[in-house]
């Protein structure tokens, strides 16, 4: 009786997408969000190396230096802009 | 002791089971032998003694341990029906600030020396009564519902428990409805599990017979009749290192209603 009414239900309802799969899916993009996050220790410790490893091939402006999480719908990104004074000959 | 474990239950989220679970999780395991204290970290929100219904015997709290007021063992309370197991209770007239984490590490220092397994009932919420209730645990219990808000602060409360460098911690998904999950309407056990990435230590159905046995004071493990007292059963034989299996939740049969027909259940 029960599966007939969910049957009925089902033909009535177009669009039926079952709730748990919504809620799956707004889960698993607000959790891409949630941990996308980097404590500002990490991020000056990320910051530091950065600029170690940068530094033995450019000259750049560590005052310039941004790096930051970018966050689009269901994306992250670490987008960092690095002014470049000049290169360094190999 | 020897061996002695202190875990913390913790959920994010307020109002998913924390209390429940820690009560029943406690009869488990002292059932089966083992020297068990239960540790209400819920200070300011008395709950724990409700639950164990041993809230008339009272005298001492854990804020009096901490700052010297008393003994440990003049705070403790022994279970009317297991004598295995104790309730440390939380002071219902104080803030959590009462309490700091080093503190809760000598007081959990204390307590592995006369028990097997301490499991701490953790406040909601990633403040103050967070940090100290995880302070020095071993082992950490997650409990969620299989609701959108509940999954999500379980996902923050794992990271916050891994960047405490406790290892490993295991999930418990309380108050599934099979008929829920069958019509799609609720998200199942394999989602929930997908989506959060941890260890699955056990599944609580939602049960009628949690809420009259909190309203006698008798934690539904002692239930021999109620599916989330076996639930619990289950849960607390695997925390002491025994292979159990899932039981299955879909729907009792008419056999299953027939027995509790006659079981008066
Ligand atoms: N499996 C279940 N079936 C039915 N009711 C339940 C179940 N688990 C818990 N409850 C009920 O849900 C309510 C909240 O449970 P509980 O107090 O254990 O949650 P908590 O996580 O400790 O809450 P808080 O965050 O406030 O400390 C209680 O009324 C309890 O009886
Ligand atoms: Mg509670």
């Amino acid at each position: 009786m029960g599966a007939l009414i969910d049957f009925v239900n089902k033909l009535l309802n177009k669009d039926d997408v079952p709730s748990k799969d919504l809620a799956k899916e707004r889960l698993r993009l607000v959790l891409v969000h949630d941990r996308a996050t980097l404590s500002p220790e990490l991020l000056m410790t990320l910051k530091e190396e950065l600029i170690n490893v940068l530094t033995k091939y450019l000259e750049i402006d560590v005052a310039g230096l941004e790096v930051n999480l970018d966050r689009a719908d269901d994306t992250v990104a670490l987008v960092a802009n690095i002014p470049v004074k000049s290169v360094r000959r190999a | 002791m020897e061996s002695s474990q202190v875990i913390v239950i913790t959920s994010g989220k307020g109002g998913v089971g924390k209390t429940t679970s820690t009560a029943n999780l406690g009869h488990g395991l002292a059932e089966q032998g083992y020297k068990v204290c239960l540790v209400d970290a819920d200070i300011g929100l008395r709950n724990l003694d409700v639950v164990m219904g041993l809230e008339n015997r009272i005298v001492y709290d854990l804020v009096d341990v901490v700052e010297g007021n008393c003994k440990l063992r003049n705070a403790l309370i022994k279970d009317k029906r297991n004598e295995n197991l104790y309730l440390l209770p939380a002071a219902q007239t104080r803030d959590k600030d009462a309490v700091q984490p080093e503190q809760m590490i000598e007081l959990n220092r204390q307590l592995r020396e006369q028990f097997q397994y301490i499991l701490i009932d953790c406040p909601a919420g990633i403040e103050r009564g967070f940090k100290n209730a995880i302070a020095g645990a071993d082992a950490a219990i997650i409990v969620t519902t299989p609701e959108v808000s509940a999954v999500r602060d379980a996902d923050r409360i794992i990271g916050l428990i891994e960047a405490a460098e406790i290892p490993a911690p295991k999930l418990i998904i309380n108050r599934l409805r099979p008929d829920m999950v069958k019509k799609g309407d609720m998200m199942d056990i394999d989602d929930v599990i997908e989506i959060l990435a941890i260890d699955l230590l056990g599944v609580v159905p939602d049960d009628e017979s949690i809420i009259v046995s909190t309203n006698r004071g008798e934690p539904v493990i002692l239930d021999k009749h109620s599916r989330a007292g076996q639930a619990y059963r289950n849960i607390s034989r695997r925390i002491a290192g025994e292979d159990v299996p899932l039981m299955d939740l879909s729907s009792p049969g008419l056999l299953e209603k027939l027995r509790r027909l006659v079981g008066g259940k």
